[in-house]
């Protein structure tokens, strides 16, 4: 039987070069803040076949909204345009230019946010973010101990870091549904972590006498593998329908979450569970001497 | 083999069909059921059937401070100016100190409904010293008309008590002089006062359209606004984009459920089977209870669903792995299963705790969009913790008690 916690070294080494390049890119050149972190308009719209992306870029500029230079194509016919906060009016304005210049328009979508929204939901982020963890470290601690609730929280760190490092390197655009995506895959991926502490409980109820704290999680770690993997993949099932068959509107969330599912499953096993019996084994040093 | 038991076992089955059925599918036997599919009783949100959603926040002028007397005539203008519109649910709600949150779902132009929402309003009569004669305040009503001699388009006004006093000795002095009508500091018009107007009403001409002289008398009928409103925070979903999403994640809903039976049947068997069914039965509860509770589903909404579908899976896989282990012991099939869901059934509660944390936490601090999420997501975790340990467990005994399947293989050993 492959014992996963003999090898912690080398996922603790993968892990660490799976965060590395994230961080880098992160101090480097940080993030492609969405309008909801720094205001402005996006403006989804439908126009007639064979409009020219040009067209519309000209007629955004032309009325002085452009952001930098930002209108996609996406599918045939519908442009995603982002623009500099307008106010009710300038919305008003571009529509009409735009019917005026390339014919038909048919909104989709407009967002417009003002910067102090982008403000506040950094802090609400964060907030809520530790808030969840502290959350999370009592009722792990009143339901199990200190220390796994310690390492749940450094695992899920990793999984934290690891997300927000594959949208800096990529510069996929971040935005709310993201800082929910964020919140939910801690939510999910601590349920990995609970099951597996949950056997580790259970086993070292009925522990054998002389059986090292390495053993017991290794064999909780193989009685919870074929759960983990099931799990995940059912997950996964259900992120890979939504990701290809949903709408593009929720594309960034999903993707933060399937990202965040497999890195989460991954952290349960072979980061959370050996970081406890380092935890474990240390204990044991202190009190030997 | 128990007959009674397998009976029931149909009975069940079949049931689970029906509710099936009576949700999605319109029967044209039931048509005269207005209520079936039920599942059309679910309120959509403004991101599936269009709409708009909009952060207003009031901001000081030096002639209104905002307070929180001047907040809730604000809001009770805003009231009045969409349930002029007829707007079905709107959603108008006091968010902290100054702002007002603004959601109007299935409207044709929901761009200009937020254009017409922040209009101030304000009406005056001036003399030609510019002093003001009458104001909005003194307004009974306002209506759009077109004259039946000329075609002209006007706004018929008839003014309080206090306004006719006011009024008639304002125009008794004018006469021969213009009187100015502003709306919003605007020159709408500068007649000249040929007599004296003592009836108490006045009429504002000079529009292109009907619609614009409805639109202004929408705003003069509802007040003026006390207070400057922003947009701090607009999104507008067109009907086509609401159309799309909802056909889409219906789509993504079924091939993601599909995908999720299909993996329990294969690899699970029997409890598969019945872990299916449990599941089908959830999908249905949780949708009752947010017809029942007048939630509305939103995009983020789905997904929170969909996320709940997959930790009701995780459940049962949890739970199923114990049954296995525990048949490989060599226990008995019933055993084996009340073996496996009293081991399981801490691991699945520890789980879903602090999953439920998670999501309470994102109700407390999130956006409205994320709200929704967290709502369906708490609902499906406290359905699915209730479904997979009573229902599924139920089911395996009756499907063991009824003596079919004898062989453990089946169960998964």
């Amino acid at each position: 039987m492959f014992n996963f916690i003999e090898h912690r070294k080398i996922w603790y080494i993968i892990s660490l070069l799976l965060i590395l390049p994230g961080l880098f890119s992160m101090v480097t050149q940080g993030f492609n803040l969405g309008i909801d972190f720094t205001g402005g308009n996006l403006v989804e719209v439908r126009l007639e076949q064979g409009v020219k992306i040009e067209q519309v870029r000209d007629v955004v500029e032309g009325l002085g909204f452009a952001a930098s230079n930002n209108i996609q194509k996406s599918g045939t016919t519908d442009y995603i345009i982002r623009t500099r906060e307008l106010t009710e009016d300038e919305s008003a304005t571009l529509i009409s230019t735009l019917e005026r210049k390339v014919g038909e328009v048919n909104l989709l979508r407009n967002d417009r946010v003002g910067p102090v929204i982008g403000r506040e939901l950094t802090v609400n982020a964060i907030l809520s973010l530790l808030i969840a963890a502290v959350l999370m470290l009592v009722y792990i601690t009143f339901r199990f101990e200190f220390k796994q609730g310690v390492v749940t929280i450094v695992a899920l760190l990793h999984d934290l870091l690891v997300v927000l490092g594959v949208f800096s390197i990529f510069q996929i655009e971040v935005d709310s549904a993201f800082v929910a995506a964020i919140l939910t895959i801690i939510g999910y991926s601590i349920n990995d972590k609970i099951v597996i502490f949950d056997r580790v409980r259970e086993n070292s109820r009925m522990r054998k006498k002389g059986e090292s704290v390495e053993d017991l999680v290794n064999i909780s770690l193989w009685q919870t593998l074929v759960r983990s993997l099931n799990t995940g993949m059912s997950v996964l099932f259900v992120l890979l329908t939504l990701y290809f068959f949903g709408g593009t509107t929720l594309k960034t969330f999903i993707l933060a979450l399937l990202i965040g599912v497999v890195i989460g499953a991954y952290s349960s096993m072979l980061n959370a569970s050996p970081l406890w019996v380092d935890l474990k084994l240390r204990e044991k040093k202190a009190a030997a001497k | 083999m128990r007959w009674s038991k397998l009976l029931t076992m149909a009975a069940i089955i079949l049931a689970i069909a029906a509710l099936c059925i009576t949700a999605a599918v319109p029967l044209p036997m039931f048509k005269d059921i207005t209520w079936l599919p039920w599942s059309n009783q679910t309120i959509l949100g403004l991101d599936l059937q269009g709409g708009v959603h909009v952060v207003l926040e009031a901001k000081d002028t030096p002639s209104a401070k905002v307070d929180d007397e001047s907040m809730k005539r604000a809001q009770a203008v805003l009231e009045r100016r969409i349930n002029e519109t007829g707007v079905a649910e709107p959603v108008i709600q006091r968010q902290g100190e100054r702002r007002i949150i603004v959601e109007l779902a299935g409207i044709k132009d929901p761009e200009k409904a937020v254009i017409d929402l922040i209009q101030p309003a304000y009406l005056e009569f001036k003399n030609e010293l510019g002093q003001t004669i009458i104001t909005g305040a003194d307004l009974k009503d306002a209506l759009e008309a077109r004259d039946p001699n000329s075609g002209q388009i006007e706004v018929d006004l008839t003014f309080t008590k206090e306004g006719t006093g006011k009024f008639a000795q304002a125009t008794t002095a004018n006469v021969g002089k213009p009187i100015g009508i502003y709306l919003d500091n605007k020159l709408l018009q500068n007649p000249v006062v040929e007599e004296p107007i003592t009836h108490g009403q006045a009429r504002i001409t000079g529009y292109e359209s009907l619609e614009e002289a409805h639109t202004i008398a929408i705003l003069l009928r509802s007040g003026a606004l006390p207070v400057q409103l922003n947009v701090m925070e607009k999104r507008t979903v067109g009907p086509q984009l609401g159309q799309d999403s909802l056909d889409r994640s219906i789509n993504a809903g079924i091939v993601g459920l599909v995908a999720i039976l299909v993996f329990m049947i294969v690899y699970y068997r029997i409890p598969g089977l019945i872990a299916d069914l449990a599941l089908i039965f959830y999908a249905l509860l949780v949708l009752a209870i947010f017809i029942g509770i007048h939630a509305t589903m939103t995009l983020p909404g789905i997904a929170g669903f969909l996320l709940s579908l997959g930790m009701a899976v995780d459940s049962n896989v949890v739970i199923f792995e114990r049954i296995k282990e525990e048949l490989r012991t060599g226990k008995s099939i019933r055993s084996a299963i009340d073996a496996g869901f009293r081991r399981g059934f801490v691991a699945v509660f520890d789980s879903n705790a602090t999953t439920l944390i998670a999501a309470i936490v994102l109700y407390y601090f999130g956006a409205s969009m994320i709200r929704g999420f967290a709502v369906t997501l708490s609902i499906g975790i406290l359905v699915s913790l209730f479904t997979a340990i009573t229902l599924t467990r139920w089911l395996l005994h009756l499907t063991a008690a009824t003596n079919v399947v004898k062989d453990p293989r089946y169960y998964g050993a």
